[in-house]
Formats: structure tokens, C-alpha cells, sequence
């Protein structure tokens, strides 16, 4: 790892052989400690619009860590995190300091990600409507009727349109989630973010998960997405990235990553989960 | 195929069950009898007094110092539980004294304090302190900020019983604290705090009758100043005791209505649970409804 732990990010390049795209997110030499615990050594990743790259990894590797330092819900304590042109988390000022972002300028960095939670976390006190408009009409200002215009087009694109004046206790987990994945996409993020979207289903429930998420890939979202559903990631990954013990241990195509690893460590985890 | 018959088994015995509730009953009945045949007691006196003006000019009282002093407490408790919860050290602090002292100090002696304010500072102002600290105002400050510091404490527990995934998902999508707790934390904690509000408000409705020391006419102390004149003194607690119960009952009652509402978006809401108790300890509603056999394959 290079001495320099605040390297700069060069946005416009681009991944080996492909077209110049923009990157949406770039991730450089991330570090994450709880206490004395180096949870994150220095974790690179650089995501281009419409890609969808799958992280793959044994519990406790840090995956869930680093996709909450992707939107800020964890400040990182070395490297940079920079989505769609915003690095996440600080303001650099003039003499190079940098400046821990306050409250409202940190809200709106994380308008720009969308996440999905393995618990699916949706507000228990509100109808499905209301949990989709909340943070569109609260935080983005948009006019009530648009919003509920615009959640309803994401329920119909979630096969729940009949559901919108459900409490999420009235629906089964995987419906749940799909409400959950229509909410996040309410804000229009440039990029969405999923932390084991399926970990908390009845297997039964896990393929109309699945199907919602290929859609959004077929769609051109970009999307960072971390599975247990080793199937799932060779169809629909761009790139899988299989993490272990807070670093990455091995990138590329899923031909490559899930079918020939070149790592122990990768074919011991996918010996386990195919 | 013909369909095995239903199963109508009577009921388990429970022979300890009928001797224990037999024997309560006959004693509580005993007591009753008792107290209510005394020739001590004067019930024609009871009846006369209970629409006496004096009283139900006594029970306004009590009833708008319960409600006046339980808002006091309630926007008092919330504001104190966020500064607690607050990221701001001061704010923290200061809520933690705040509960510290007002929790630590017995109600009376507020009241008290508060009544004699005028002997710390003579004038607010311009204002004599006498004449702005009446003991209505003296009784909602010492009831009230008391009430602020066990609200408190209701409130941040109720806070802390939402989930953490919830204010998390707002992080995410861009909300700010302040409106996660507004539209989300909040409204899912006023699960957990109404309860235990209902009982501080039960609890208030009796309460109020300590502010008697400060001379101020509600229930108690109507009761108080009309058995000082006529020495009906049993009979008039009793008339009392009469508005406190119909007053705590209707409070009960408001409780579990609200209750209910909150318990919209729950899969299974709430009924009476007494209610359903004596239903299935009678059998009342010991019906076997027949199965229809053609819904199975
Ligand atoms: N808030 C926290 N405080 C302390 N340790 C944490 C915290 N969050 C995660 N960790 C630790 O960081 C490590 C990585 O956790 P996590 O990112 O959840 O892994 P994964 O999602 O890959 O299972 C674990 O050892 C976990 O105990
Ligand atoms: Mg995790």
C-alpha cells in the first residue's frame, strides 16, 4: 500500500478496454478502524455508470462497513470516497485541511445513494405510499402529487401497484423488500446500494427479490451489490469482488472470479456457497 | 370419505380455581357489606353532596390542573428526552440536572417553593412576585416541571425502543435528524410512551389534590373546606373518591381508545383483554363453528 493516505482520484478514467464512462463511484485506499479494530485496510473500487459489480466475501470481511462508507453513514479514517464528483464525508479546504461535512451538506450527499438494507428496515408507522414519498417530498421538496405519481410508477415496476395502502407488517419479506427497493429508487440516486438484500427471506421469496434487482441491471442502473446468491452475481455482475479480512482479494468478471479463482481463500468461500 | 366429527370436549376442571375466586368474593363481599351498612356512615349525605356546587366547581379545577400541568410535562419531558439524546454535550447536561433535581425533590416541596417564590425574588419586573405566582400558576409550575422530568424519562426509553435500522434507512436517503424523529422515530415511540402517559396522567388527576396546601379550590380541597363547616368528613371523602374514580376510569377508557388507534399498521390489534378474559374463563363464546370440509382437497 502507497505511504500517501490521501490519494486524488483522476475521474475520467476509465477500466481497461472499455468506452470511456463516467465513474460514479471511486473508492481509494478506504480504512475503516472501530477502536482498534482495522476493519477496512485500504480498499480500492471504482464503479462506472450502468455497472453492476457484486461483492462477494465470509461474514465479518467488512463488506456491510464499506457500503455504509460509500454514503457516509461511516466516516473513514483514511483514503477518500468520492461519488458522482463528491467526496464523501469531508470538505477539503484551502490550506488541505479537511473538515468533517455538517449535517445538512451530508444529507445531501446521501440523496445521490439509494440503499437497501437486509432487514429491509421500512417505517413501520406509515402505509407503503408514504414509506416510498417520505424522503422525496421531505428532503428532495418534491410536490406531494408528483411524488406519489412517481411511487407509484416504482411499485407498478416492483409488481406491487395494488399494495400502496398496505402497512409493511401486512406484507410477506420479500414484498417488503421490493417496497424497500422501490423507496431507495424514489430519490433517483446515481447509484444503489444493497447490503445481503435477500440474507433475511424464506428461499421461497428470494428469486422476486432477485428478479427486481436483474430488471434495475437490465435498466442501466448502477449498482454495488453485496450477496450471498453466488448464482445471482455470475448473471447479472459485471464485476465481482471478493473481499476478505477488510481488503479485496480478488477482482473481474464473474467468468473469471466465480469460475476460475485464482485465490484459495476465493475457492474455499465459493466451495461453501455453490 | 365422511369427515371425522369435530371435537366438543367440556372444559378442564380446575376445582382450586372456583374454591380461591369463591373465597375472594365472599370476603370482598364481607368487607363491602360492612363499610356500606355502617351507621357511621351517613350515604343519604353522600348523594346530597356529589352535585354540590362547590364539588363539581372542585372537579373543573382538578380537571383542567391535570390537563394543563400534563401538557406542561409532555412537551416539557420531549424537549428534555432530545437534548438527553442530543449530540450536543451542554444540552445533555444540562436535561441530566434537569431530571436529577425535579426527579430528586419531593412534588410537595415544589409546590411549596414554588408558591413562595416572592420570598426569593420580591418582583419579576416590575410585577410584584405575588401577584403573578396566583397558586393556579404556582400549582401548574410545581405539578408541571415535575412531571417534565418523569416525562422525560418515558420518552427517551420510548425513543429508544425504535430500532435502530429505522433512523438508519432516513440517514440513507437523505433525511435529516430532525425529521427522523418527526416523521419517523417519534410517532413509533408514542407506542411504547403511551402507556406509561397514561398513568402519569391517572396519576396526575390525584396529585393535583396536594396542591390543597396553597389553598387552591380544586376537588379535594372543596371536599376539605365543606366537612370543616359540617364535620361529614367520611362522607364527603367519599364524594371525592366518587369523582377521582369516575374521572381515572374515563382516562383509562380515552387510554385504550388511543392505544388502538396507535396500534394501526400492527397485524394484530388490540382488544379488551379483561373483557376477553371473563369471555373465556365463562365460555361465553364457546361456539365450534363447523369446518368447511369442501375448502380442503
Ligand atoms: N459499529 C461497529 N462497532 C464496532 N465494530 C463494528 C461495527 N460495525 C462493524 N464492526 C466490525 O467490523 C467487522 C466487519 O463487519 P461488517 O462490515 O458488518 O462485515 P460483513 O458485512 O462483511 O459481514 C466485524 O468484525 C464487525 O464486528
Ligand atoms: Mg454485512
Amino acid at each position: 500500500m502507497s505511504s500517501s493516505n490521501l490519494p486524488t482520484t483522476a475521474a475520467t478514467e476509465s477500466a481497461a478496454g472499455t468506452p470511456e464512462k463516467t465513474v460514479i463511484v471511486d473508492a481509494q485506499q478506504v480504512c475503516k478502524r472501530f477502536g482498534g479494530n482495522l476493519v477496512l485496510r485500504g480498499v480500492n473500487m471504482t464503479v462506472h455508470e450502468g455497472e453492476v459489480v457484486c461483492i462477494l466475501g465470509p461474514s465479518g470481511s467488512g463488506k456491510s462497513t464499506f457500503l455504509r462508507c460509500l454514503n457516509g453513514l461511516e466516516t473513514i479514517d483514511a483514503g477518500r470516497v468520492d461519488v458522482d464528483g463528491q467526496f464523501i464525508g469531508y470538505e477539503q479546504l484551502p490550506d488541505g485541511r479537511l473538515r468533517e461535512l455538517q449535517a445538512k451538506p451530508l444529507a445531501k450527499q446521501r440523496m445521490e445513494t439509494g440503499m437497501v438494507f437486509q432487514q429491509f428496515n421500512l417505517y413501520p408507522n406509515m402505509k407503503v405510499l408514504d414509506n416510498i414519498t417520505l424522503a422525496p417530498i421531505k428532503a428532495r421538496g418534491v410536490p406531494a402529487r408528483e411524488a406519489k405519481a412517481d411511487a407509484r410508477r416504482l411499485l407498478k415496476l416492483v409488481g406491487l401497484q395494488d399494495k400502496e395502502d398496505a402497512y409493511p407488517k401486512q406484507l410477506s419479506g420479500g414484498q417488503q423488500q421490493r417496497v424497500a427497493i422501490a423507496r431507495a429508487l424514489a430519490m433517483k440516486p446515481k447509484v444503489m446500494l444493497f447490503d445481503e438484500p435477500t440474507s433475511a427471506l424464506d428461499p421461497e421469496l428470494v428469486g422476486e427479490v432477485l428478479n427486481v434487482i436483474k430488471e434495475l441491471a437490465a435498466n442501466g442502473m448502477t449498482m454495488i451489490v453485496v450477496t450471498h446468491e453466488i448464482g445471482f452475481a455470475r448473471d447479472v455482475a459485471d464485476r465481482v469482488i471478493f473481499m476478505a479480512d477488510g481488503v479485496i482479494v480478488e477482482e473481474g468478471p464473474p467468468s473469471q472470479v466465480i469460475d476460475h479463482p485464482t485465490h484459495e481463500r476465493t475457492r474455499n468461500f465459493l466451495a461453501r456457497h455453490l | 370419505m365422511t369427515p371425522p366429527p369435530l371435537i366438543n370436549a367440556l372444559p378442564a376442571r380446575r376445582p382450586s380455581r372456583w374454591a380461591v375466586g369463591a373465597l375472594a368474593l365472599g370476603f370482598s363481599a364481607y368487607l363491602i357489606y360492612e363499610f356500606a351498612a355502617s351507621p357511621n356512615i351517613q350515604w343519604s349525605e353522600v348523594w346530597n353532596y356529589v352535585a354540590n356546587g362547590q364539588i363539581l366547581a372542585g372537579l373543573g379545577l382538578t380537571l383542567v390542573l391535570t390537563v394543563v400541568c400534563m401538557v406542561v410535562g409532555i412537551i416539557g419531558g420531549v424537549l428534555l428526552a432530545i437534548m438527553k439524546l442530543s449530540r450536543n454535550p451542554v444540552l445533555q447536561s444540562i436535561s441530566w440536572c434537569y431530571v436529577l433535581f425535579f426527579r430528586g425533590t419531593p412534588v410537595l416541596v415544589q409546590i411549596i417553593f414554588w408558591f413562595n417564590l416572592s420570598l426569593v425574588f420580591p418582583n419579576i419586573g416590575a410585577t410584584p412576585t405575588n401577584q403573578l405566582i396566583t397558586p393556579f400558576i404556582a400549582a401548574v409550575l410545581g405539578l408541571g416541571l415535575n412531571e417534565a422530568a418523569y416525562m422525560a424519562e418515558i420518552v427517551r426509553a420510548g425513543i429508544g425502543s425504535v430500532d435502530e435500522g429505522q433512523s438508519e434507512a432516513t440517514a440513507a436517503s437523505g433525511l435529516t435528524r430532525a425529521q427522523t424523529m418527526r416523521y419517523v422515530v417519534l410517532p413509533q415511540a408514542l407506542r411504547a410512551i403511551v402507556p406509561p402517559t397514561g398513568n402519569q396522567f391517572i396519576g396526575m388527576l390525584k396529585t393535583t389534590s396536594l396542591v390543597s396546601v396553597i389553598a387552591t379550590q380544586e376537588l379535594l380541597t372543596s371536599a376539605q373546606h365543606i366537612y370543616s363547616q359540617n364535620f361529614l368528613t367520611i362522607e364527603l371523602l367519599i364524594v371525592a373518591s366518587i369523582w377521582y374514580l369516575v374521572a381515572t376510569t374515563l382516562a383509562t377508557a380515552i387510554q385504550s381508545v388511543i392505544e388502538d388507534r396507535l396500534a394501526a399498521g400492527d397485524r394484530t390489534r388490540r382488544t379488551s383483554d379483561v373483557l376477553a378474559f371473563w369471555r373465556q374463563t365463562l365460555r361465553l363464546d364457546r361456539k365450534i363453528s363447523p369446518i368447511d370440509w369442501t375448502l380442503t382437497k
